[in-house]
């Protein structure tokens, strides 16, 4: 049964990866995008870890796909089919990407990964909460500062000029 | 359950067409969605790492929420670089913008 759904969570993840590289069209591109990003948080609750996946809907669907839709819109040019997808390197690109994925097949099928499975914890948000104020503190204080830093940037490079 | 090494051959097949997407695509917004699929395939590889060995410790889903901060900072100012440079240029083909050429 697990191996079913991971299956379709694949499918739908790797299709949606496809659709964003391979489309003409750049808001094609953005849902395909979106359904990647839906298939990648089932893949987290597949591996019981509730949290992420419910972040990773909130964070990168709610937040960083509609920026994409949105820079998307604001480009106005977003569906020109004459328009080359590529550049003049991708099938040197392409090559390279494919060489990668053999090299890293073959080395993670032979390494003995130290498995042990056991049953999750139940208090996990609270395990992690208390990680993020207890050994974790300064890179969650790090981590806000970076997106006050970021959000005050990017209101400002991206101002109308008056 | 399904073996570890599906998760992690998930994860290289993901990064792999990221990395297609951000070498080859001529449009700026293309590019950076292939280094979020990128950013993704390490999230799967490291959550996966974290239920298939290390429960105790919960360190694969901290490192996997960083990532996701991080990766939202950088879209956001990425995409606000994009907006801008449109705006000059009327452009975001990444080949057009030589300016810095020498």
């Amino acid at each position: 049964m697990q191996a079913v759904v991971f299956a379709l969570l694949a499918v739908a993840t790797l299709g949606g990866a496809l659709m964003v590289v391979l489309s003409y069209n750049l808001l094609r591109s953005a849902l395909g995008l979106v359904l990647a990003l839906f298939g990648i948080a089932g893949l987290f609750l597949l591996l019981e870890a509730e949290f992420v996946a419910i972040v990773q809907v909130l964070v990168y669907v709610g937040a960083i796909a509609t920026l994409v839709i949105f820079a998307v819109m604001l480009c106005r040019n977003y569906f020109d089919p004459t328009q080359a997808r590529f550049n003049d390197q991708w099938r040197l690109v392409a090559g390279f990407a494919a060489l990668f994925f053999v090299a890293l097949a073959a080395v993670l099928l032979q390494v003995a990964w130290p498995v042990a499975i056991e049953p999750v914890p139940s208090d996990v948000i609270t395990q992690l909460g208390v990680a993020f104020v207890g050994p974790y503190a300064v890179p969650f204080e790090i981590a806000s500062a970076l997106l006050v830093v970021a959000m005050i940037g990017a209101i400002i490079v991206a101002r109308e000029r008056e | 359950m399904v073996p570890l090494t599906a998760y992690l051959l998930l994860a290289a097949g993901l990064f792999c067409i990221g990395a297609f997407g951000a070498l080859a695509r001529r449009n700026a917004i293309a590019v950076l969605m292939g280094i979020e699929l990128m950013l993704n395939a390490v999230n799967i590889n490291l959550v996966a790492f974290w239920r298939y060995t290390d429960l105790a410790g919960l360190t694969g889903q901290l490192f996997a929420l960083f990532v996701i901060t991080v990766a939202a900072a950088e879209a956001a100012v990425g995409l606000a670089l994009i907006i801008a440079i449109y705006r000059e240029r009327n452009t975001v083909i990444v080949e057009d913008l030589d300016t810095m050429k020498g």
